[in-house]
């Protein structure tokens, strides 16, 4: 039950997009049509849900103050918390290489259509940022993390998508001459996270 | 040789306008908006910016002729994340409730697109002296984005610069009101919207055909 209010909340009302801003670049570049877009957040997510659950284990068995006390007695008092920024990064860069390999091998379609974002997915901050809030947050076990990275990676899906769909649409719209494409894009950006404030607060 | 001559001096001052990183090259937009709802992280995030992109690029640069072109990308991340812990190790021992307003932030400067936009396309091909300037010029063309965005958002939104009342009291009691929605994310793309507009409006080279 924890799990499914969590994959909700962070879903809606703590949107990776819209509540905190993380993966906005590619989120920006990507947004041009539906359908790389989709390509986009299922990769997204899926790196979410591998990275995330990783990074956990990783910290609570390696990482955090006292967390190497399964080595034995004298490693009670290491923390290595100081590392988990490169420990993380380097986690998250090699996973990515791992799902580009795959999906080469799989969907040669969709490999070409995402073409130089897939590897791009390494610094997208929506990922590293999924990893230092679960660290933030202190999940108590990785089952959990693992929804968290998973409705996280939907909520990042369903953002892009819709803006995707909005911008499609936009082709057609006469906007002022220095707002086109860019400023316009954000503008959007801004009423849909004002539209998604309205989740915020509920308790589920 | 002169320290800055009109290339260095280009190379400094190009990102500042031209070739502005937030609102041209559309880079690292995730932590200009997330940090802004106040002035005060908005410039310890510029310092913390302009300090890694501008060691990282003469890091990379002095490096450049050793690394393998496959594993690139790796060394830079570690590069940079290895900075990015310094600085935010300082900034947990001087500046703790700044830190804390930043959380995740400080963090993410790892994957701040700019680092790695700027490490691959400036400091793999440029001697250390450019690069560093460039990183400089590069944060600082984020940062005074982010402080623009900061002033108003404080100003506006809670009537404070530097979390020092700066509205007269004189305003409240005639009727004027905070507007609270200023400190709410979203904001922050408008504000950042009207910068694009004004910037291009300015100058016209850069206005977009399609929307």
């Amino acid at each position: 039950m924890d799990a499914i209010s969590l994959i909700v909340r962070s879903i809606f009302v703590d949107n990776m997009i819209f509540a905190y801003y993380l993966g906005m670049c590619s989120y920006l570049a990507v947004s041009k049509n539906v359908k790389t877009a989709v390509g986009l957040g299922f990769a997204v997510t899926f790196v979410l849900m591998l990275t995330v659950p990783l990074n956990y284990m990783l910290e609570n068995y390696v990482l955090k103050a006292g967390a190497l006390e399964w080595l034995g007695e004298s490693f009670k008092d290491i923390d290595l918390s100081v590392f988990s920024l490169l420990i993380f990064i380097a986690i998250i860069a090699s996973t990515v290489q791992v799902v580009e390999m795959v999906i080469e091998r799989f969907s040669p379609g969709l490999y070409t259509s995402l073409g130089i974002f897939l590897p791009l997915i390494a610094v997208n901050c929506a990922i590293l940022g999924g990893s230092l809030f679960m660290q933030q947050r202190a999940f108590p076990n990785i089952g959990i993390a693992t929804a968290y990275g998973f409705g996280s990676g939907i909520g990042w899906l369903l953002a892009i998508v819709g803006l995707a769909a909005i911008r499609e649409r936009l082709q057609y719209s006469n906007v002022p001459k220095p707002l086109k494409g860019l400023g316009i894009t954000f503008i959007i950006v801004a009423l849909m996270g004002v539209a998604f404030m309205s989740f915020s607060g509920i308790d589920i | 040789m002169a320290l800055l001559n009109s290339k260095t001096k280009a190379v400094l001052l190009g990102p500042l306008n031209k070739n502005n990183p937030v609102i041209v090259q559309v880079l690292g937009i995730c932590s200009a908006l997330a940090v802004t709802s106040k002035l005060e992280p908005s410039v310890v995030m510029t310092i913390a910016v302009v300090v890694v992109a501008g060691f990282g690029n003469v890091v990379i640069s002095m490096l450049r002729n050793t690394i393998p072109n496959r594993i690139r990308i790796i060394v830079q991340l570690v590069v940079v994340a290895a900075l990015v812990t310094i600085v935010s190790e300082v900034l947990k021992a001087y500046l703790y409730d700044v830190n804390k307003q930043l959380s995740v932030f400080v963090g993410l400067i790892v994957t701040n697109c700019i680092l790695m936009g700027r490490l691959e396309a400036f400091a793999l091909g440029n001697g250390p002296w450019p690069s560093f300037l460039d990183g400089v010029g590069n944060g600082l063309g984020y940062g005074w984005i982010l402080i623009v965005v900061g002033f108003f958002r404080e100003l506006l939104g809670s009537g404070t610069l530097f979390d020092i009342p700066v509205i007269p009291q004189a305003l409240y009691d005639i009727g004027y009101e905070n507007n609270g929605l200023m400190i709410l994310p979203p904001m922050a793309m408008i504000v950042i919207a009207g910068i694009i507009w004004v910037h291009r409006y300015r100058d016209k080279e850069l206005q977009e055909e399609t929307n």
